[in-house]
């Protein structure tokens, strides 16, 4: 199961603005709410999370440790 | 698609005017879309028009020498770009990218001075919107010369480090932003300096620390 970025439906006013900026096209409105499609092409590039204005959409970082 | 005047109504500029001033001001603007990553202003040209957001997000940014981008202003729906050069006659203080696809409303320069001119009332609202403006750009200065913020999101990132047996606790940019008393733009260009720097890998929804002895030396960097 691909990680994506994490919704919380309650912020969520239906703008749509994540829609427009995701260039794999992985967000949808749907009865104006916004759903996430599962991609293993997800760059994590938070754009999403950028330009929401509710704060409903969020790209947590995991922080591990692995040196060289 | 003709210019809405609701749209119009819904920009501070103009919102203290009457159906009839807006319907004069209509016949002003015009329409400009941009698909994803298109470029509609380039930072130093001269500067021709002022743009409000109809729909879509626009990024307003900074890019160094070594190609290092800085995030001024993410503008989304209503809100306009390009004022500070289209008043003080200057060249695009900054670049302007759409985020995704976007339609613009603009406004010539020359025209602009016309509206002005014709309803003096709106130069109120144009100070309130320049006012803020100057505002954010105060703060993003505060936080980029003065805070030393890599120092600040290396120690969090240090902090929050995952244990071979249980996942650390997951942070977003914008908790990594309100824990060092910054902005989110200025916590995405110190993750990336880090990256340079050797010191961590952004690797999709992970950080990896590639090199902690690194990190703990810019973290100790007194800030």
């Amino acid at each position: 199961m691909a990680e994506m970025p994490i919704t919380d439906i309650r912020k969520c006013d239906g703008c749509g603005l994540c829609v427009g900026v995701c260039h794999l096209n992985a967000l949808t409105i749907v009865n104006k709410i916004v759903i996430i499609i599962e991609t293993v092409e997800c760059d994590w590039c938070t754009d999403c999370e950028a330009v929401c204005p509710t704060g409903a959409i969020s790209c947590p970082f995991e922080i591990i440790i692995q040196e060289h | 698609m003709a210019v809405q005047l609701e749209f119009l109504k819904r920009i501070l500029y103009f919102s203290d005017l009457g159906l009839a001033e807006l319907e004069s001001i209509k016949e002003l603007v015009f329409e400009k879309t941009a698909e994803r990553a298109e470029m509609i202003l380039l930072e130093g040209e001269s500067a021709d028009n002022l743009y409000f957001v109809a729909s879509g997000v626009v990024k307003v940014f900074k890019t160094s020498t070594e190609g290092r981008e800085q995030i001024l202003n993410i503008v989304r729906p209503d809100e306009s770009f390009n004022d500070v050069s289209i008043f003080d006659g200057g060249p695009n203080p900054a670049g302007a990218r759409a985020m995704g696809p976007v339609l613009l409303y603009g406004i010539k320069k020359n025209d602009m001075e016309v509206i002005l001119r014709n309803h003096p009332q709106i130069a109120l609202n144009v100070i309130k919107v320049l006012a803020k403006r100057v505002r954010h750009l105060v703060s993003l200065v505060e936080d980029l010369s003065f805070k030393h913020v890599i120092n600040r999101v290396a120690r969090i990132l240090f902090e929050h480090i995952g244990g071979e047996m249980s996942r650390g606790p997951r942070l977003t940019q914008q908790e990594m932003a309100a824990m060092a008393g910054t902005a989110r733009e200025v916590v995405g260009r110190s993750l990336k300096a880090l990256e340079e720097e050797g010191a961590i890998k952004l690797d999709r929804h992970r950080i990896i620390i590639r090199d902690k002895e690194a990190l703990r030396k810019i973290m100790e960097v007194s800030s």
